[in-house]
């Protein structure tokens, strides 16, 4: 019994193979149970996301079944081999547990550290279990790679920071307001942009939009999607007042806002707190602006740093997850290992009690008349003698040993016995 | 007895104090848990040893610098559950429970008789006093902690350079929020302490002020922090503003505290 792992990601396939071999809806029942059907396949779950497919397995021969698996896919999903197979890597024994494991940490994901990757190999187990395609091994596999990567986010920082402008200015505007609901926001500018930031921090139900544009209509048009109002350009500092979260993003030449207006706004203002977004180029908001107290100006070139640190902090604390998932490896190993010499200790001890049972009534056969206390004292000393014998044998598959898959190839040899793993 | 459990106490904030202060470079959510459950069992053996005191001594055990000490910190612990409680901070215990050690290591090598109280002292009013002062002083010791963590989130987001506390440090809203309510909190609290104070002094002496060098200093805090409001509710003097007024407010809190016991002479100290 081996851990296959077949799939293709975002790094080695493009999207359009990537689609081809996705399991979606339907698709996915039956392709489980295809998979389970195939020969020397023992237990299947298969994870579909957009940017992966893998096909999670417990196999016999391992060459056979990666053969049976590749077809099946050709077969299943209509396309042809040689299309497909350059894009595949495949993962067997401990390199398996390790890819598994990295993938529900979000240690392979295309942004490291996101947390959809967790709920999807969820979703997969859940499935698997449901269909009941999965036995003890996959099982066990599979709440080991979400234990770990339970471990990784309690014990790394990975999924900490925002990776993306747009995320990062939302993450900003929480630590200076506690939580965007009720806080007046005003768009200064219509431009494409502005939009694409607005709707990131409008997913957080700000109060009261304000559409500033140089042509009145633009304006009315964008504040009408976001239930906000428009204002005339030449009156926006009137109502720059009320604004708790500005974005900017006019495509003006020069600075349409400057710090003597600013600081007399702040001062009608009460000081209270102003997060400014300038995301034009050049940029259209003075940056001395950010020496005024409680004003915050962050420009696209700030929010860009913020990213490219938090990346590299990600790094870092990848680096830290790499190890807490080498540790998890090495006890699953242990604990698969273990489970190897299982079924020739079960095996061995059979055998010998086989033999017991056979030579105790051959006995009572040729001395019918042994009385019960004979019997019994025979029948104690046969006991003591199998345990005996076959206790240096359990003892020695039990322990972790290096040569530990000769060990029970020799065993099985000598003693004529199969311990092949048996599901029941 | 008494003396264990105040050891015990002491203890268990000294190790939630070392807990909270590892923290602030490397925290998780189990240290966090740990740390209340610490700092919980410590407030408990604290409150116990504080009654047994107040058996003891017949009166609110506020009255020898070893007891006046341990019952601010008392105090202060008293509004961190509330804060904790209400706000869910965990990194405000790193701001926090420091000054709360501090002030019970101070307890408790302060001398720990038990002296006679001067006829004078012996009053209902020592209570109702003398509590409303602590706390009021807690909630300040609370604002001056809030402060510190409202300058360093400010600084952060001004620098733009968002390492190190940033991501565990609360918004500055919140800060300045919380900052605002202790003061809010406090101010009324010494206010009523004073004027229970000065009617005290009434009937004991036959007049309200007595130019008492606690009662001055007292006094300058109040204006301090009536400043502090003042100008926050008038001129908009919130965040740093309001911060550092209370990282001021408080060092002048723990002057009439500690500086007038130790340095002038004074009724109210011992």
């Amino acid at each position: 019994m081996k851990v296959l792992i077949i799939g293709l990601n975002h790094k080695t396939a493009d999207v359009e193979i990537r689609e081809r071999l996705a399991f979606n809806g339907q698709k996915l029942e039956e392709g489980v149970f295809g998979l389970k059907n195939i020969p020397e396949v023992r237990e299947v779950a298969v994870l579909s996301t957009c940017n992966r497919v893998e096909i999670y397995t417990c196999v016999g021969n391992t060459a056979v079944a990666s053969e049976n698996i590749k077809n099946f896919l050709s077969r299943f999903h209509s396309i042809n081999r040689p299309d497909f197979e350059k894009s595949l890597y495949l993962h067997s024994g401990a390199d398996a547990v390790r890819h598994i494991l990295r993938v529900a940490s979000s240690l392979d994901s295309m942004v490291v550290g996101e947390p959809q990757i967790l709920g999807q190999i969820k979703d997969t187990f859940d499935f698997a279990l449901s269909k009941k395609t999965t036995g003890v091994l996959l099982n066990k596999l599979m709440k080991k790679a979400i234990s770990t990567a339970k471990r990784v986010r309690t014990e790394t920082k990975i999924a900490e920071n925002a990776v993306s402008i747009s995320f990062a200015a939302v993450e900003l505007a929480k630590k200076i307001f506690t939580d965007l609901a009720g806080k007046a926001f005003m768009l200064l500018g219509a431009g494409e942009m502005a939009e694409l930031a607005a709707r990131h921090l409008l997913n957080n139900e700000v109060k009261d939009v304000m559409v500033v544009n140089r042509t009145y209509e633009t304006g009315c048009k964008l504040a009408k999607e976001f239930n906000g109002k428009a204002v005339r350009f030449e009156e926006f500092l009137h109502e720059l007042v009320h604004a708790d979260i500005i974005i900017c993003s006019t495509g003006a030449p020069t600075y349409v806002l400057h710090k003597e207006q600013m600081q007399k706004v702040m001062k009608e203002r009460k000081y209270r707190p102003v997060f400014i977004i300038d995301i034009s180029v050049p940029r259209n908001i003075d940056p001395e602006i950010n020496k005024i107290e409680n004003v915050y100006l962050y420009d696209v070139d700030d929010l860009q740093e913020v990213v490219d640190t938090n990346i590299h902090g990600r790094k870092i604390e990848a680096e830290k997850a790499e190890t807490i998932v080498a540790e998890e490896v090495e006890k699953f190993i242990k604990w698969l290992s273990a489970l190897d010499s299982v079924p020739t200790i079960v095996a061995l001890r059979q055998k010998a009690e086989e033999i017991k049972k056979e030579e105790l009534e051959k006995l009572t056969g040729k001395f019918p008349d042994m009385s019960e206390t004979h019997l019994k004292a025979v029948e104690y000393m046969a006991t003591a003698i199998v345990n005996k014998l076959i206790h240096p044998p359990t003892v020695a598959l039990k322990e972790d040993s290096e040569d530990r898959d000769e060990l029970i190839a020799m065993i099985e040899k000598l003693y004529d016995i199969n311990g092949d793993y048996n599901e029941e | 007895m008494g003396t264990l459990l105040f050891e015990l106490a002491l203890t268990a904030y000294f190790t939630a104090a070392i807990i909270s202060l590892r923290d602030i470079f490397r925290g998780s959510r189990e240290s966090s848990k740990l740390l209340l459950f610490i700092t919980g069992a410590g407030f408990l053996l604290h409150s116990v040893s504080i009654i047994y005191r107040y058996i003891a001594v017949g009166h609110l055990p506020i009255t020898s610098m070893h007891e006046a000490s341990s019952f601010f910190a008392w105090c202060i612990v008293l509004l961190f559950f509330f804060l904790e409680y209400r706000y869910k901070i965990g990194i405000m215990s790193s701001f926090i429970l420091p000054v709360v050690f501090i002030l019970m290591l101070s307890s408790s090598i302060l001398p720990r008789e038990i002296r006679p109280l001067s006829p004078a002292l012996q009053s209902y009013w020592l209570g109702i006093h003398a509590f409303l002062a602590f706390l009021g002083n807690a909630a300040f010791a609370v604002a001056f902690g809030t402060g510190i963590m409202y300058l360093l989130q400010e600084h952060y987001l001004k620098s733009k350079h968002l390492s190190g506390l940033f991501q565990r440090l609360p918004s500055i809203q919140v800060l300045d929020e919380i900052n605002y309510k202790m003061i809010n909190l406090g101010f009324p609290l010494l206010t009523l302490a004073i004027i229970t104070g000065a009617l005290w002094s009434e009937s004991a002496w036959g007049n309200y002020w007595r130019w008492d060098p606690k009662e001055v200093w007292s006094m300058i805090t109040w204006f301090i922090y009536a400043l502090v409001l003042h100008v926050r509710l008038t001129a908009g003097w919130r965040g740093k503003r309001a911060a550092i007024l209370s990282i001021i407010g408080f060092s002048v809190v723990l002057f009439t505290f500690f500086g007038v016991n130790l340095l002038l002479k004074s009724l109210h100290s011992f």
